[in-house]
């Protein structure tokens, strides 16, 4: 089991590491969105249009940091009603 | 208490990549790229599996109680792991995971799909990324093929004597690649026009194969090991999907 969560653990920071590190730029990892799809889109004259919210400047990292943290805080909260810690399910199973 | 301090410092970890954008990075369709026709028949064909995926949460809630929570569990994991920005080093860009492949395995394909599209909902409305106007065709992409590509691969490996983890790693390797697949699919029935429909099919395809082919092995492993730690810890609540399989 400890190694199980060594590897999701890992898992995790990896990417975390690799996607905050110093590298190149973010105009080097462009996303398949922009690499794939929208080229194509371009070349057949169906270029992307704005998209209905198009917040200025960061204000779309802060949303992108409410959706983490919103999406992290429900799975956290459901996670623990459905897998409660061990001592926590002991305590109630000897009430039954 | 030590797992429970990995599970946290895991979605913590997951959070705190997500405020590393700097641009939405995404298979999701961009808006105004489908012309409406098309926009229209994509959502139109999304909406009998969203309603069969309402219909089933609320008879299989009655029966299962943990379903809600269950299911407010993969929704959040979906949501959080389909605006998740991978670098792909062999391929020099990025993309995400899709998710449906686990949430199918975990929940059924149907309320797979509502959950897919409940994400790709908040996603288009808030996060620009995915477009309102192609939420059908990237609903029925990710959330509709993408699930039940996902369901059907663990089933039939299931079936052939694989280990859980082996079928849930296919599960999640072809949901990911089936959801790639009908994205390419999309592109090219809207946008071929008088050009050749296989040559655009095979392009869009053959670009999207290195960046997703590794994309794909990690939404295997991902979902191997989500299945595992919930066939591990509460069989029972995967019950009715895993019938005769769990005590």
């Amino acid at each position: 089991m400890r190694q199980f969560l060594k590897l999701l653990v890992g898992m995790a920071l990896v990417p975390a590491i690799v996607s905050t590190g110093p590298g190149p730029s973010c105009d080097e990892w462009p996303g398949v969105d922009e690499a794939v799809v929208k080229k194509f889109a371009e070349k057949a004259g169906r270029p992307a249009r704005e998209p209905f919210f198009d917040p200025p400047g960061d204000v779309l990292l802060f949303a992108f940091l409410l959706a983490g943290a919103g999406g992290g805080f429900v799975a956290g909260y459901q996670f623990r009603a459905l897998f409660p810690p061990q001592a926590e399910r002991a305590r109630e199973s000897s009430h039954v | 208490m030590k797992r429970h301090r990995a599970v946290i410092l895991f979605f913590m970890t997951m959070s705190a990549m997500l405020i590393t954008v700097d641009s939405a990075w995404a298979m999701h369709i961009s808006e105004g790229i489908l012309p409406f026709s098309w926009a229209v028949l994509w959502a139109v064909m999304s909406l009998p599996f969203l309603a069969w995926g309402m219909r089933d949460l609320r008879e299989r809630s009655r029966r299962e109680p943990h379903l809600k929570a269950f299911v407010g569990l993969v929704g959040a994991g979906v949501f959080v792991i389909s605006c998740m920005p991978i670098p792909v080093p062999t391929a020099g860009t990025c993309s995400h995971p899709c998710g449906t492949g686990m949430a199918a395995i975990l929940i059924g394909p149907f309320l797979s799909a509502v959950v897919a599209s409940v994400a790709l909902t908040l996603q288009a409305l808030f996060l620009a990324h995915g477009g309102l106007t192609t939420l059908g065709a990237n609903i029925f992409a990710m959330g509709v093929v993408g699930s039940f590509a996902g369901y059907g691969a663990f089933r039939l490996t299931r079936g052939l004597g694989a280990s859980p983890f082996a079928a849930a790693f296919c599960a999640g390797l072809l949901a990911d690649w089936a959801t790639y697949a009908t994205t390419s699919l999309t592109l090219t029935l809207a946008l071929h026009g008088d050009g050749s429909f296989w040559s655009m099919l095979v392009s869009i395809l053959l670009a999207f194969v290195p960046t997703q082919v590794p994309l794909g092995i990690l939404e295997g492993v991902i979902s191997g090991i989500a299945y595992g730690f919930v066939h591990a810890r509460r069989p029972e609540i995967l019950g009715a999907l895993v019938k005769g399989e769990v005590s």
